[in-house]
């Protein structure tokens, strides 16, 4: 197989993508400027998965037209069990079509804004042109970062000026059942000072075969004393290549929780990187992962340290199945000066079979005295003593490996701090691990 | 009445063999002992007659009512009504204790007929009581960070909600202090009748001060050699096992060595 590295779309394409998306003119003018950068850019190497004859960059088409809904009543059967009935404040992405979106009277008049990502361009751009790939992840990264600006096709801009606490969660769901559709989904989170808010997002394949490309990035600003919470489900189809970076960045006293379900059918690289920039901010990330089919993915969760006495703790648990390999690289990286910094890490990899391949990899890189850190990290067999125990109390061979996944991943699903993505979470679970 | 039946049953655990021709019936309504000195064989039998995935039977049978026992899967063998009170229980993390009963005692009904969330509870709460445990042990993960004594009751909790015909326990007196050893007595002298029948596995004699033998077995070297009635543990309590190595030309009693 050979890489693809030449673009098959030109610069005259994006212009009239953004043109016809109604964007305002400088994201015209980012998207030529990051199209120019994508071929000199190197790949991303993360640690210990090749990924060079990986297919990022060849999909069937830049975007596809889909229906948009006139209520939730609307909305596919699947994707009404995640919304719920009386959910207030929701965007849902079509595709690549942004299809509904819901607000509330109180929140509007608080100055709290949900909006899709070209709308945002126009009506917030000086919003936009603070947060959009500036101090969270930057166009020229690498190749997937330039490719990710240039192409852009969806996304959700959620902003919450300082002082407003957002009680609810505020929801997106992206549904995808266009097997043809690619998802260059941008999403900033900002979060102003001494505000709060809980962000979820649900991506739903309701089609069991992708040929598109996934590239996502999320950007999530939690500004001095301001709390986010992000949780997010991933259930892509088989069949994406999905690139998904979530990257945070805090102010002084802030704090972002992450609690992400990644359960993607395809493969998958995901990158989680939070900066801990001002001083006592801290963060916290959950993450578990189910691994089926022949899937190949990396998980690399980090925390850096840049302010003094700011606190960190990684959480991820996966279950590899069949043939699934994984990767979980888990780094605190506490930089000079980070004085008091708190770096902790647990990973735990659980292989069903004897096919199925996990390498927990956990990694501290500490630049400072004064810190303390702690990392734990195991990778194993379903226990066969377990299972004869279970068995021998009339459970069976199947129901008894459920029971022990389930137990395996409760200690992170039960701490998720968003009730609905819990559940969402432990029904994706259940269904990929029958 | 149901009968277990185990005729010269072989047992080899990586290669070795551990029990050498083992014959035994118990009878629902009988409480049968198993004792002798370590290393000859208890513990094994214990676990080949619940399929423990470590030992293989070589040869020989054990039958409930007349069905092979060693044809069946775990879970078969457990619904068929055996029951195994371990020596060294799992621990499952982020499965609670009760839901993990639960799941055992609906995993022997049929599907529509499962136990209300209330008769369980309320039968848990009654047998919690009896073996004197806390309430939150129902919540607690299955035995996860639970004391040895607090395993072995456990154990004992869940014989007494699965209620099977027949119950192995394999040295349910270990690290048991003489108070949580009345207790645990008391659970299984609770399931005592017509209905069930019991294989008790010890090294000492004082967990049957508590639960009264019918029959009681001594096993050397992969084999029952000794059987008699209540008295014989009385026997072994005040002189040892010398006499009846003596009385069986065996010099060591321990598997490994012929007679």
């Amino acid at each position: 197989m050979t890489v693809e590295t030449k673009m098959a779309l030109t610069e005259q394409d994006v212009r009239s993508f953004s043109a016809n998306m109604n964007e305002a003119d400088w994201m015209a003018e980012f998207r030529t400027d990051a199209l120019a950068k994508v071929e000199q850019l190197p790949m991303p190497t993360p640690d210990k998965t090749k990924i060079d004859k990986w297919n990022f960059t060849e999909f069937p088409a830049h975007a596809v037209e889909s229906s948009t809904f006139s209520s939730l009543a609307d909305l596919p059967a699947e994707a009404k069990e995640i919304v719920g009935d009386d959910q207030e404040n929701i965007y849902v992405q079509h595709n690549n079509t942004p299809a509904f979106l819901s607000l509330s009277d109180d929140l509007k008049a608080k100055g709290v804004i949900l909006t899709d990502i070209f709308t945002a361009t126009r009506d917030h751009a000086d919003l936009m042109k603070k947060y959009f790939m500036q101090d969270g992840v930057k166009v020229d990264e690498h190749k997937l970062t330039a490719l990710h600006a240039a192409l852009i096709n969806g996304g959700v801009f959620v902003y919450v000026p300082k002082n407003v606490v957002v009680e609810e969660p505020l929801q997106v769901l992206f549904l995808h059942d266009d097997a043809q559709a690619s998802l260059f989904n941008h999403v900033i989170v900002v979060a102003e000072s001494n505000s709060s808010v809980t962000y979820v997002e649900n991506y739903l394949s309701t089609v069991d075969e992708a040929a598109g490309q996934a590239n996502i990035i999320a950007e999530v600003f939690a500004e001095d004393n301001a709390k986010v919470i992000y949780g997010a489900v991933d259930v892509l189809a088989k069949g994406f290549t999905t690139y998904v970076n979530r990257r945070g960045v805090t102010g002084a006293n802030s704090r972002i929780e992450w609690a992400l379900g990644l359960m993607n059918d395809g493969d998958t690289i995901s990158e989680n990187i939070t900066h801990l920039v001002g001083n006592g901010s801290s963060s916290d990330l959950k993450t578990v992962v189910v691994g089926r089919g022949n899937q190949r993915q990396n998980f690399t969760s980090e925390i850096v340290h840049w302010g003094l006495d700011t606190d960190a703790f990684i959480l991820k648990h996966g279950v590899m199945k069949e043939s699934a390999s994984s990767i979980f690289n888990g780094i605190g990286r506490i930089a000079k000066g980070a004085t008091r910094a708190n770096a902790v890490q647990e990973s735990r990899i659980l292989m069903l079979s004897e096919k199925a391949r996990g390498d927990a990899n956990p990694i501290l890189l500490i630049d400072e005295d004064d810190v303390t850190a702690g990392h734990a990290a195991s990778v194993g067999r379903v226990d066969p003593l377990q299972l004869f125990y279970l068995m021998s109390r009339g459970i069976s061979q199947q129901e008894a490996e459920r029971l022990v996944i389930h137990g395996f991943l409760a200690p992170v699903v039960s701490k998720l701090p968003i009730e609905g993505v819990k559940k969402q979470l432990t029904e994706v679970i259940e269904r990929k691990v029958r | 009445m149901a009968t277990l039946e185990i005729k010269d049953l072989h047992v080899e655990i990586e290669g070795k063999e551990i029990l050498k021709g083992v014959n035994l019936t118990i009878n629902t309504g009988e409480i049968h002992a198993i004792m002798g000195p370590n290393g000859t064989g208890k513990s094994t039998l214990a676990s080949a007659i619940m399929g423990h995935p470590k030992y293989e039977v070589t040869s020989g049978t054990v039958l409930l009512d007349g069905e092979d026992v060693l044809e069946m899967e775990v879970d078969e063998r457990a619904k068929a009504g055996l029951f195994l009170a371990m020596q060294y229980p799992s621990e499952i993390t982020g499965v609670t204790n009760a839901d993990f009963m639960r799941s055992a005692i609906n995993a022997r009904r049929e599907e529509g007929d499962e136990i209300s969330l209330m008769k369980f509870i309320r039968e848990l709460d009654s047998k919690m009581d009896v073996l004197e445990m806390d309430q939150d042990m129902a919540t607690r993960y299955l035995n996860e960070g639970f004391s040895g004594g607090e395993k072995k009751r456990n154990e004992i909790l869940q014989l007494m909600m699965l209620k099977p015909k027949f119950a192995v326990l394999d040295e349910i007196d270990s690290g048991l202090d003489i108070d949580a050893l009345k207790v645990v007595s008391k659970g299984i002298n609770e399931m005592r009748g017509e209905g069930f029948g019991c294989l008790i596995i010890t090294h000492y004699q004082r967990l049957l001060d508590y639960i009264t033998p019918d029959f009681v077995h001594v096993m050397m070297q992969g084999r029952v050699v000794k059987s008699g009635g209540a008295e014989l543990a009385k026997q072994l309590e005040e002189s040892g096992y010398d006499w009846i190595k003596e009385e069986l030309g065996i010099e060591d009693e321990t598997v490994g060595q012929e007679v």
